[in-house]
Formats: structure tokens, sequence, C-alpha cells
């Protein structure tokens, strides 16, 4: 039958991931099948996608594109990998978000920030201390290069704002809201569906405290604008923010953003 | 008319910045939606609801 192993077309006629393992490759090699790792030998069928890697060895560069490929889910992948997704602003939400979408395999980022990373940042931010007084596009760009070298990342170190915002975020499929401050946030929801109509739009909005993990959600508050988050607790004296339910707040913005990116509008 | 799935009486039409600022809205941190369509903040004085209308009011809160 056929199948593709490791990205390429073979022509398999042993029935089994373990056979077929044995039969070419270490037993101690990964078996990756249809985007999920396995730990229990099993059937091969008509046009399958399998990865079997080496284990512990450091691969080349084509290897390894095809590596992280494997894990990605095959037609989550396909739609992803075509895809640009902005990013406004690369604070708490955003540098998580960016990681979780490198991750992914989004094919191409557009990152827009005009801050220095700063040691107040370091309690939720995606950054390092070794990162201190960088601008965060450039230390943002240079870790999703270590995370997936295999994806375009465009960056503008700029304050976004009514004038350019519709210029920086041109081309993108979805617009990923992440700024901090609320102003700012209804600023660029408002910009953007004036000057992009038909934009989708996912935005962040309470998640400071310690509040229930639970009241974050995903919600469709407008036909093309997704709000996470609580929607009441804000930043504010007594009231901050951490990383947990920052993260919680980003994980739900990107998994958002990916089920758009597949086609799927409903939260 | 319908405001966020809530339903008001509106004993005749209104102007949107009067009503928003009645109901206590930052008008700097909202977004509007009057029957499906974005309404562009410019035009917030200029622009009726009446009883009718379905609005969505999100209002964004900070921190990120």
């Amino acid at each position: 039958m056929k199948i593709k192993l490791n990205a390429k077309d073979y022509e398999c006629s042993c029935g089994s991931v373990y056979k077929l393992r044995k039969e070419l490759f270490d037993e101690k090699d990964l078996i990756i099948i249809n985007g999920f790792q396995v730990s229990d030998d099993c059937a091969i069928r008509e046009d399958d996608e399998l990865f079997i890697i080496p284990a512990g060895k450091m691969p080349d560069k084509a290897d390894l594109s095809e590596m992280m490929c494997a894990r990605h889910t095959p037609h989550v992948h396909e739609a992803v990998k075509k895809a640009t997704v902005g990013i406004a602003g690369l604070g708490g939400l955003g540098s998580n978000i960016a990681a979780a979408l490198a991750r992914t395999g989004v094919g191409r980022l557009v990152l827009v920030d005009f801050d220095v990373v700063e040691p107040s940042n370091l309690n939720r931010q995606s950054y390092y201390v070794s990162d201190l007084g960088l601008y965060k596009t450039d230390a943002l760009r240079q870790q999703l290069s270590r995370i997936n070298p295999y994806i375009d990342i465009i960056t503008y170190n700029e304050r976004v704002d009514g004038g350019n915002a519709a210029d920086l975020f041109r081309g993108c499929d979805i617009v990923c809201e992440a700024f901090d401050n609320a102003q700012a946030k209804a600023m660029l929801v408002n910009t953007l569906y004036e000057k992009m109509p038909g934009i989708k739009i996912v935005s962040g909005s309470g998640m400071a405290g310690l509040e229930s993990s639970n009241k974050i959600r995903t919600v469709r508050r407008m036909k093309n604008l997704y709000i996470c988050g609580d929607e009441t607790n804000e930043a504010r004296q007594g009231c901050g923010l951490m990383a947990p339910r920052v993260l919680i707040c980003a994980g739900h913005q990107a998994n958002m953003i990916l089920r758009l990116l597949t086609g799927i509008e409903d939260v | 008319m319908k405001i966020n799935s809530e339903i008001i009486d509106l004993e005749k039409p209104v102007n949107l910045k009067q009503l928003l600022v009645d109901m206590k809205y930052n008008i700097a941190r909202i977004a509007v939606e009057k029957n499906g369509e974005i309404v562009p903040r410019s035009t917030y004085e200029s622009v009726t609801v009446s009883d009718e209308d379905t609005l969505e009011v999100v209002s964004f809160v900070g921190g990120g």
C-alpha cells in the first residue's frame, strides 16, 4: 500500500509500524503516525503519514524540518503553514501567543511592539534576563528562531496607532490584539474594523489577579471579534498580572487563532 | 431594543453616544456593533438607536 514515510512516497507491504521500523530503522527510534507519537504497535493503512525519527541524534536542517512537521496534526499543519497572523503587542499575551503559534508552525508572524524588555516583564512574558534592554521585537525574533527556524517572522518596532494599524497588519489573515492598555485594545479593534472590513480579531480582555482559571473563556462577541479572558479583572493596584492566568488567556487566544485558520468559527 | 442580549424598552429613538454615556460606558474603551455591523467611533454622535435595534457593546479591560 501507498504511504508517506518521512515525507516521501513509500510502497509499504509490512502491515504494522513495528514491522516497518524493524525492517528499516533501529528499534529505539521514535514513530509518529498521522501527527501522533505511538507507544504500541499499530496497523498501517493506505495514505498514512508516518515518520520514524532516529532517537537522540541531532538531525540536519532538512530532516529537522520534516521531523517538526511530523508532530503537527496533518490537516492543521497544511492550513497554518500558509497563514499570516499579526500580533499587536508583545507583552504577557503576545510573546506567549507568538511562541505557541511558532511551535504549531504558523507560516508567517507579523510582530509589532515599540517597547524594550524590562525587569518588570519577566514575571509573565516570554523573555529572559539576558534579553533586558533589547527591543521586544528583536528578543522575540531570536527566541522564535530557536523554537522554529522554518517560519517567516516580520517585526515592526513601532507604537501601533489609528494612523498606522491598517498598514502594519495589511495581508494578515487574523490579527491578535495583545496590548496591555484598555484604550489601546479598543483603538485597535475600532481602527481595524473601519479600515480592514472583514478582518478577524482575537483579543485578550481580563486576566489579572488570582481569580479562578475557569473564568477565562473565549466568546464571540461580534461577527469577527473573539474575546478571550474573564472580561472583568483589570490589572490594577492589588490585582496584578501573573504568569498562570496570563498564559491561560494566551492559550485561549492561540487556540482560537488555530481554530479560525482551520476553518472553525465556533468558540 | 437589545443591548448585549439584555432587552430594554426605548420609548423613542435616542442618540447612540448619549445612550452609551447614560449607561456609564467609557467611550475610549469600547467597540460597538449595531445590528451586526461595526459602528465607527467618529459616528457615535450621529447614529440613532431605536427600539428594534440590537447593540453589542464590548468594554475592554486592561492587562496583557
